[in-house]
């Protein structure tokens, strides 16, 4: 592709880049770097193409080390937003609660 | 086996970049958030699969052995880790991401003579080390391998202007001639660059410089991209680099920071953070009955949760303690700081998991006018975020950073370990005020003190 295009899908992906997060709400500030982090790990794909193309057991080992950090950064960036967003399941009252209500409510009719 | 023609392949790519641009938009909502994440995941296995379709690729084996030990290794350590960990576990992602974007530059190097090319590969080999070398500093802090107070010596600022200057003289021949022996040199200038660069920053603010790298990451995988010549790296690595930096000042102003002032402040002079010094002057100590006593005869209680919750594991606890005091028909909010925990939103994390219900969590902006009707603030490990020389100290370093009123309720409970200072290093007022009492001890068991005492009332 040539350089001005390049260019021009850049310039708009920082303005994607700008618009999509303006409004977010401070809750989610970490989801959302652990999110964007993990996204960064696509480096995997230029890091695929480095070792595919190696010819030299040296270039190959270097490359090799780019895909396991690479690796690590995406699988273990999405998994551990998905953690993160677990914890926000659930809006309605869990029944854990019922159960501790209705407990301490027998202890204080006792 | 014949390959995917370009076409193919760059509707694919496009595919994948369509789903990390919803991804960042679902985690915009925390209804859609999740699902967000995994549109996310799924453009980035998208993308892995195009490229072993459409790129002609030797070493197949080797490549797949080194994504197995990856995602090994990866994957359980993301499943298992403490939440409370989980900070230091996003920097050191963050840096293996920008340490590869590093080691695939210098490969490509040898393979260019276009020297805009090789400037992509300079910036990407830099940045990609300070992100590796800076992010590996803030896992240390995090993680309590190394102070968390800012360290600073008389030489720093000279030393990182030489390490700088080094690293742009290098650069620059490196894109006039392709050395491959000079970008080795160039990459060990980066290390050395990001290491100098996070080594001053004080504890509190370690997670603006995370997200800060993070963006940094971006930046290079962008630039990586550009070397390789594949838009969805551009892509990819734009939209984190552009995402990151609002997100860092986003951050940095929830805190009451500039982005600026946290990097260079400590070469500007001295350090990011206060003193550490203890005052003598009297406070009002307390028992835990006598705790539990103010809170089983409140009608309303604000409980604010700091990172002293989160270190001792207590959210359970005090999720407990507000079902208890509910039972009693008193009524019970969280107040959660934009900045409550180690990053914005830790918080939020740490007390779903605990299960407190999310409408009993409240922003800063929604309960501060909410203390006034309160007859008990509880403080949990928190100080700086609800210290009032944020609002009345101009010289102090936290001044400007919005705070919780806690001094508007008729009574102020802190739960603290001590009477050190929090993070910033700046002493609470708070403390010393008539309608103040503490708490000593370690947030956890004191909480279950007065749980107990809570339940014997």
């Amino acid at each position: 592709m040539d350089g001005m295009s390049l260019l021009t899908i850049t310039v708009l992906a920082v303005f994607v880049g700008f618009e999509v997060v303006s409004k977010v709400s401070s809750t989610l500030h970490t989801p959302l770097m652990s999110g964007a982090n993990a996204i960064h790990g696509i480096i995997l794909v230029g890091a695929i193409i480095v070792a595919g193309q190696a010819a030299d057991p040296w270039v190959l080992a270097v490359a090799l080390l780019a895909v396991v950090l690479a690796t690590a950064n995406l699988v273990g960036g999405f998994v551990v937003t998905d953690r993160m967003l677990e914890m926000f399941r659930g809006r309605q009252r869990p029944p854990s609660k019922v159960d501790a209500v209705e407990t301490v409510a027998k202890e204080r009719h006792q | 086996m014949t390959l995917l023609n370009p076409t193919w392949t760059a509707l694919l790519y496009l595919a994948a970049a369509a789903c990390f641009i919803l991804a960042l938009k679902g985690l915009n909502s925390p209804r859609t958030a999740r699902r967000g994440n995994l549109i996310g995941a799924f453009g980035a296995l998208l993308a892995v699969v195009t490229v072993f379709v459409s790129v002609k690729l030797d070493n197949i084996p080797w490549i797949l052995g080194a994504i197995a030990v990856g995602s090994g290794v990866a994957a359980p350590v993301a499943r298992r880790v403490q939440m409370t960990q989980m900070p230091q576990l996003v920097a050191l992602f963050n840096g293996v991401g920008g340490g590869a974007a590093a080691l695939v530059a210098l490969l490509e190097l040898p393979h260019t003579d276009d020297s805009w090319v090789r400037v992509a590969i300079v910036f990407t080999l830099l940045v990609g080390a300070v992100s590796f070398a800076g992010s590996g500093v803030t896992f240390a802090k995090l993680q309590g391998l190394m102070t968390t107070r800012p360290v600073t010596f008389p030489g720093l600022p000279a030393l990182m202007a030489v390490v700088l200057l080094a690293a742009v003289g290098a650069g620059v021949v490196v894109i006039l001639n392709g050395w491959v022996l000079l970008a080795l040199v160039l990459l060990v200038l980066g290390l050395v660059a990001g290491i100098l660069l996070v080594l001053p920053v004080g504890g509190a603010d370690v997670p603006i410089v995370i997200s800060l790298l993070n963006a940094f990451t971006g930046l290079a995988v962008a630039a990586s991209g550009l070397v390789l010549g594949n838009v969805l790296l551009v892509v990819a690595g734009t939209l984190v680099g552009a995402s990151g930096t609002i997100l860092t000042r986003a951050m940095a102003a929830a805190m009451g920071r500039s982005v600026a002032g946290i990097m260079f402040g400590a070469f500007k002079g001295g350090s990011t953070a206060g003193s550490t010094a203890v005052s003598e002057r009297p406070v009002r100590s307390s028992s835990a009955e006598d705790v539990a006593v103010l809170l089983g005869y409140a009608q309303r209680v604000i409980i604010v949760p700091g990172y002293g919750l989160a270190v001792a594991q207590g959210q359970h606890t005090a999720a407990e303690l507000a079902l208890a005091l509910e039972a009693r028909g008193i009524e019970v909010d969280f107040a959660i700081h934009p900045v409550a925990g180690r990053m914005p939103g830790h918080m939020n994390v740490l007390l779903a998991e605990a299960n407190v219900p999310y409408e009993s969590l409240k922003e800063m902006g929604d309960i501060n006018s909410e203390f006034k009707t309160a007859d008990v603030a509880l403080v949990v490990g928190a100080n700086d975020v609800v210290n009032p020389a944020a609002k009345t100290t101009s010289g102090s370093p936290i001044y400007g950073m919005p705070i919780l009123e806690v001094a508007d309720a008729r009574q102020v409970v802190f739960l603290k370990r001590s009477m050190r200072p929090g993070f910033a290093g700046i002493e609470n007022e708070l403390l010393y005020e008539p309608q103040t009492t503490l708490l000593f001890g370690d947030a956890k068991d004191s909480l279950t003190k007065v749980l107990g005492a809570v339940k014997g009332l």
